[in-house]
C-alpha cells in the first residue's frame, strides 16, 4: 500500500470547506445554538414521559421550608431587613434546590460515557460547546421546574412573596444563569473524576459547605469576617440575592452585579468544560 | 481506486501500554471490512481512533480524503458509530432517538420525519417507534442504535462488536437488517466481531488483530488459504495467525464489559 501520499486527492474531497473566518464563526454559533436546543428538547421530551423525578427532587425543598423555616420563625435572632424568616429563607431554599440538582447534572455525563451515548454523540459533527450548553439549559429547566414546586409549596406555607412580571421574568432568568453556572462547573468536576463513585463523593462534599457558606439561611453581615469573604466568592450568593431582591425585597438595586457576575461565571465554565469532559471518554 | 480509509502504522499507547501497536491497512468504498481479534487485542481503541474519539500516539488515518485528527469535523460528518455499549436513551421513544440523531448529523429539518419513518420501516421498528426505548428488547435496540447512525446516510459505518450478546435470531435479524442498508446506501462498514462465522458471510476482507498489532490481512478465502491445510476453517486461520484461539487475552476489565453488554441486550 502507498503510505498516504495522496495529498491530491485529500484536496479534491475536501474541497468546499475553505470558508471566510467571519462566515465560519456564524455558522458554528448558529450551530451551537441549533444543537444546544436539540438537547435541551430532547430534555424536556424525556421529563414529559417520566415526571416522578420532578416529584422526588420536590420533597427536600418542601422539608425545608415547612420544618426547619417553620421552626426558625419562632427564634426571630436572624436580621431580615423587616420581613418574616419564611419570606427570607424561600428565595434561598429555591436558590438552593435549583444548585443542588445543577451540581449534580455532571453525573450525567459520567453515566452516558458508561452507557456508551456519549462516545457516540462525540462522533457526531456538533460542536463540543453545544453539548456543554445543551446540559446548561437542561440543568436550567429542571431548575424552573424546582422553582414552580417551592413557590406553590411557599404559597401553601403563606410566604407573601412579590409576584410582578418582570420579577417573574427576572426569576427565570436567574435560575438559568444559575444552574448554567452549577451544571458547567460539575461536568468539569466529572470530567477530572472520571467515574461515579468518586463524582457522587465530590458532590457530597461540597453541596453543604456551598450552602451554609452563603446568604440562603443568614445575612452575610452576621458572618464572620472569614466566612464572608467565602461567601463573596461563593456564585450561589448571588442566585440567592438575586432572587430575593425579585420576591421579597423589590430592591433591585444589587441585581446588575448579581446578573453581571453570573453571566461571567457562566461563560467561563461554558468553554472550561466544552474543552474538558471530551477527555471523560479517553 | 480511490479508498475510502486508509490507516498507515497507526499507534494508541496508554501509559506504557501498546493497545494499537503500528496498524496499517486500508479500505476499499462499498467493501465490508472486518476486524478480527480476541478481547484486548486493539480492535475497540482502533475504532474509537478511527471515530475521532481518541488522538492516535503515533501514525495516521484518512477517511474519505479528511484527516482523522486535523480534519476530525469532516471526518465526522461521514461516518456513523455504533458503539459497542449502549447508545440509545431509555427513556425517550423510538422515534425520538432518531429525532435526536438526525438533528445532530443536520439531516435538513424538512426531511427529517420522512427520513426518520422510512429508516423505522428499513429496520422493522415502525410498530414501536412511539414506545419507550426502555421497552424494547435487545435486538430491536441494537437495530434502532444502527438506525441513528445511518440517518445523515454516512459513507462509512463502524460497528463495535454489533451482535454481542444477542441470541441467534436476533443476531440474524441485525445482519440482514445492516446488509439491507448497505445495499441500499452503497456504506462501506468497518466491523469488530468475535463471531467467525459473522466474519464469514459478511466481510469481503478482514484483517486479525491480535496484542495491537495485524497479524494478516486478506479475504475470508485467501487467509483460509494460506493455512495451508485442507478444509481450514477461518478459526483455524485465526490460530495460525494469532498462535492462540479466540479464548486468549481480554483483562477482567473487557470481560466484565462484555459480560454487562449482553445482559442488557439479552
Amino acid at each position: 500500500m502507498t503510505p498516504l501520499e495522496s495529498e491530491e486527492q485529500r484536496e479534491d474531497w475536501g474541497k468546499g470547506t475553505e470558508l471566510s473566518w467571519a462566515k465560519r464563526f456564524l455558522r458554528e454559533l448558529s450551530a451551537i445554538i441549533a444543537k444546544s436546543y436539540t438537547m435541551a428538547e430532547m430534555e424536556v421530551r424525556k421529563l414529559r414521559h417520566d415526571p416522578t423525578e420532578l416529584m422526588t427532587r420536590a420533597v427536600q425543598p418542601i422539608l425545608w421550608l415547612a420544618i426547619f423555616g417553620q421552626a426558625m420563625s419562632r427564634v426571630r435572632a436572624i436580621p431580615t431587613g423587616g420581613f418574616t424568616y419564611l419570606q427570607f429563607m424561600t428565595p434561598g431554599i429555591l436558590a438552593q434546590s435549583v444548585v443542588f440538582i445543577a451540581i449534580f447534572y455532571g453525573l450525567s455525563i459520567i453515566w452516558e460515557r458508561d452507557m456508551g451515548v456519549l462516545q457516540k454523540f462525540l462522533a457526531t459533527p456538533t460542536p463540543r460547546e453545544a453539548l456543554v450548553l445543551g446540559k446548561m439549559i437542561s440543568a436550567g429547566i429542571r431548575g424552573i421546574s424546582q422553582a414552580i414546586i417551592v413557590l406553590v409549596v411557599a404559597a401553601v406555607l403563606r410566604v407573601r412573596l412579590r409576584v410582578t412580571v418582570p420579577g417573574v421574568l427576572g426569576v427565570l432568568v436567574v435560575i438559568m444563569l444559575g444552574a448554567g453556572f452549577f451544571a458547567g462547573l460539575s461536568m468539569i468536576i466529572a470530567s477530572i473524576v472520571k467515574t461515579r463513585e468518586r463524582f457522587m463523593g465530590i458532590g457530597q462534599v461540597i453541596t453543604m459547605p456551598l450552602f451554609f457558606a452563603s446568604n440562603a439561611l443568614y445575612p452575610i453581615t452576621i458572618m464572620p469576617a472569614w466566612l464572608r469573604v467565602v461567601s463573596v466568592a461563593n456564585p450561589l450568593s448571588y442566585i440567592v440575592d438575586a432572587l430575593r431582591s425579585f420576591l421579597v425585597t423589590g430592591d433591585l438595586a444589587r441585581v446588575p452585579l448579581d446578573l453581571g457576575v453570573l453571566v461571567l461565571a457562566g461563560l467561563v465554565v461554558t468553554f472550561v468544560s466544552a474543552f474538558m469532559y471530551p477527555r471523560v471518554v479517553a | 481506486m480511490r479508498k475510502m480509509i486508509e490507516v498507515f502504522d497507526l499507534v494508541r499507547s496508554f501509559g506504557p501500554h501498546k493497545a494499537v501497536d503500528g496498524i496499517t491497512f486500508d479500505v476499499d468504498p462499498g467493501e465490508v471490512f472486518g476486524l478480527v481479534g480476541p478481547n484486548g487485542a486493539g480492535k475497540t481503541t482502533t475504532i474509537r481512533m478511527l471515530t475521532t474519539l481518541l488522538r492516535p500516539t503515533q501514525g495516521r488515518g484518512v477517511i474519505g480524503g479528511y484527516d482523522i485528527v486535523r480534519q476530525a469535523r469532516e471526518v465526522r460528518r461521514l461516518i456513523g458509530y455504533v458503539p459497542q455499549m449502549l447508545s440509545v436513551d431509555g427513556s425517550l421513544t423510538g422515534y425520538e432517538n432518531l429525532l435526536f440523531f438526525a438533528r445532530l448529523y443536520d439531516v435538513p429539518s424538512g426531511e427529517c420525519h420522512e427520513r426518520i419513518r422510512h429508516m423505522l420501516a428499513l429496520l422493522d421498528l415502525d410498530h414501536a417507534a412511539d414506545s419507550l426505548v426502555r421497552t424494547y428488547s435487545g435486538g430491536m435496540i441494537r437495530r434502532l442504535e444502527i438506525g441513528q447512525a445511518m440517518l445523515h446516510r454516512p459513507r462509512v459505518l463502524f460497528l463495535d462488536e454489533p451482535t454481542v450478546g444477542l441470541d441467534p435470531m436476533a443476531r440474524r435479524s441485525v445482519w440482514d437488517h445492516i446488509k439491507n442498508l448497505r445495499t441500499t446506501y452503497n456504506t462501506t462498514i468497518l466491523v469488530t466481531t468475535h463471531y467467525m462465522d459473522e466474519v464469514e458471510s459478511v466481510c469481503d476482507r478482514l484483517a486479525i488483530m491480535h496484542l495491537g498489532k495485524i497479524s494478516a490481512v486478506g479475504t475470508p478465502e485467501e487467509l483460509k488459504r494460506q493455512v495451508g491445510r485442507d478444509n481450514a476453517t477461518l478459526e483455524d486461520a485465526f490460530a495460525y495467525f494469532t498462535g492462540s484461539t479466540m479464548e486468549t487475552g481480554g483483562t477482567l476489565r473487557d470481560t466484565l464489559r462484555v459480560r454487562r453488554t449482553a445482559r442488557r441486550l439479552g
